[in-house]
């Protein structure tokens, strides 16, 4: 095993990240950043459930058997994100009220369920809940770059702090109300790929057609 | 030809190890922007055509001509008709006033001066800062900046309205040349039009200053519906009692965007791209079609709630943007369907959208921007299904 803990935590955050590289969890990234705070809470969220799910298949996985794999892992990631769901209920009511049906649709999360496959049955617990909780915090970190980007320029905040003073409320600053509505989280993701791959250009894709150029006789 | 041969003289300075070698976009957007473009096609077949590029592209900006005069005359009008009520004010009555030409709407030379101030600064912001982008995207790219560009920008500061703030401008056209045109291959490669790229953008970010009833007259104070929010909110027979003729709208001394008023305008514009083939008349067939059968259709249904059903496909023409987009961005080839039979398709679906989106959308009176955009979306499907149907065909026809 090459990889060690350190690589597993620190991979999914720019090499191997869930959203820019893998293209996966994207229907969420759409839809709950629009603030940070509610962007945060999902980012752990979907950490928890991303790792302990990951620990706990990895610790069933040698008497999974693989017919009906599929269904014992849905059955562990359900049960921690009913867990997840009940106590943003509790003890944070009005951020589940905003992330309402989002928090369920972690189960349908691919990054979930891709790290369970893809990691989770063929590695020893320990291992399984590092790789699980430093996917999930990939995944957070281009949802707070998101949520970061919409809420300055949309809203003219931070967390729900103002640093932009908008016009409404007598300052100087127009907000971009585009921003606030979840295609433009689609423009951010693009543009947020776009400086990761020039950054390293080894993540980017062969291309599938080349135009072809005819040599002059 | 001195200025030929200072072209000459300079041109080694551009060249591969050079000491000017990154500029090469720039030198050549301004040689071929003057002189015929040199690059011809190496590998057969050679095909022989007087209509290149930087023809299209020319052909486009001439014939967006009568708009522009259209422009600046009905700008200035509406200024100043508007101005007789509420008074000037702003650094644009200081010069017209140093001028002392006035702000009678009566006078033609008058409201062309004062329309020019609306029109000059917002194309000239366009220029720049669309500009930046392309040279910036030509030197890392490698590509050329075109005659592309100047249609880009003319017709995107025809389509906004007079009273847009600069930096808005600045911002759209940035995101229409680059999200709409540049990240996908730059001229040639855009799927969508990048002129209404980015006024979609400015429209959907900052609804304020792109819609309502006081943006299109540059006035203080001033508010009036358009044509079209009145015929949504009270039917098109009271455009005639707020004092709109069918013959106001076509001729286009009406408030609305900068050059998209007048359909006869546009016409005139059409005619001339019909006549030099820049333009595909099947496109425009398509689109008149759709648009017609449609509102006819739509009139025979009736309603009773929505006034719009009842509006006549002869208003749906000369209101809003529809006579602009059907001449300038319906039957721009790019992004546009490229098979004959799927041109018919295409104009037909703007034009059966934008009556769909004008009559039954409450949240959008105007509807011929986010109509074409979507025409744009299915230009290439519908280019794969005519492709595909006549294979299929000739299939058949070899059993």
């Amino acid at each position: 095993m090459a990889q060690t803990y350190r690589t597993m935590l620190v991979d999914p955050m720019v090499d191997n990240n869930p959203i820019t590289l893998q293209v996966l969890g994207i229907c969420s990234a759409l839809a709950v950043t629009s603030s940070m705070s509610v962007a945060l809470v999902m980012t752990i969220a979907v950490t928890l459930v991303t790792g302990f799910s990951s620990m706990f298949i990895s610790v069933l996985r040698s008497q999974i058997p693989s017919s009906i794999r599929i269904i014992v892992q849905m059955i562990i990631i359900a049960s921690l994100v009913i867990v997840v769901d009940q106590v943003l209920k509790a003890y944070a009511y009005e951020i589940s009220k905003t992330l309402s049906v989002f928090v369920g649709l972690i189960i349908t999360n691919c990054i979930v369920m891709g790290r369970a496959e893809a990691f989770a049955m063929k590695n020893p617990p320990l291992a399984s809940f590092v790789d699980g909780v430093g996917n999930g915090l990939g995944y957070g970190l281009i949802l707070m770059l998101v949520a970061f980007v919409r809420e300055l320029f949309g809203a003219g905040s931070v967390f729900g702090l103002t640093i932009f003073e908008t016009v409404n409320n007598g300052g100087w600053y127009n907000p971009n109300g585009l921003l606030l509505l979840p295609p433009s989280a689609f423009f951010i993701i693009g543009l947020i790929i776009w400086a990761f791959r020039s950054w390293k250009p080894e993540q980017v894709e062969e291309r599938e057609y080349r135009i072809q150029t005819v040599e002059a006789h | 030809m001195a200025l030929r041969d200072f072209f000459d003289r300079i041109e080694p300075n551009f060249h591969k190890g050079a000491k000017w070698e990154r500029w090469f976009p720039v030198y050549e957007m301004v040689e071929s922007f003057l002189y015929t473009p040199k690059t011809v096609t190496t590998a057969a077949p050679h095909a022989r055509s007087y209509i290149d590029m930087k023809r299209i592209m020319t052909y486009v900006v001439i014939a967006t001509i009568p708009c522009i005069l259209m422009a600046l005359y009905n700008t200035g009008l509406q200024t100043n008709l508007a101005v007789a009520e509420y008074g000037p004010s702003g650094w644009r009555a200081a010069i017209i006033g140093g001028i002392g030409i006035g702000f009678n709407p009566s006078n033609p030379i008058a409201n062309m001066l004062h329309g020019l101030l609306y029109f000059l600064p917002i194309y000239i912001t366009t220029l720049v800062a669309g500009g930046i982008f392309e040279v910036i995207f030509a030197t890392v790219r490698k590509h050329e900046v075109n005659e592309g560009f100047l249609v880009t920008s003319m017709l995107y500061t025809l389509i906004l309205p007079a009273t847009t703030p600069l930096w808005q401008v600045a911002l759209g056209i940035i995101f229409g040349v680059v999200i709409g045109k540049e990240v996908f291959g730059g001229t040639g490669k855009n799927f969508l039009n990048p002129a209404l790229t980015g006024r979609a953008f400015l429209y959907f970010a900052y609804p304020a200053q792109l819609s309502g009833d006081s943006v299109w007259v540059p006035v203080d104070g001033f508010t009036g519906a358009t044509a079209l929010a009145v015929s949504a909110s009270d039917g098109f027979q009271e455009l005639a009692a707020r004092g709109m003729t069918w013959w106001d709208s076509f001729i286009g001394v009406i408030p609305g965007s900068l050059g998209e008023t007048s359909t006869l305008a546009a016409l005139l514009g059409l005619a001339f791209l019909l006549v030099t083939k820049i333009a595909n008349y099947r496109m425009v067939v398509g689109c008149l079609g759709g648009m017609i059968v449609f509102s006819l259709l739509l009139n025979l249904i009736g309603s009773e709630t929505n006034p719009m059903f009842a509006m006549p496909w002869y208003w749906h023409l000369v209101v809003g943007g529809y006579a602009f987009g059907l001449v300038f961005m319906v039957t721009e080839p790019v992004s546009g369907s490229h098979t004959n039979l799927g041109r018919y398709i295409y104009g037909a679906l703007i034009g059966f959208m934008v009556v769909m989106i004008r009559v039954v959308n409450p949240a959008f009176p105007e509807g011929m921007m986010l109509a074409i955009l979507f025409g744009n979306v299915f230009a290439p499907l519908i280019d794969y299904f005519v492709v595909q149907a006549n294979i299929r065909r000739r299939a058949r026809r070899n059993v």
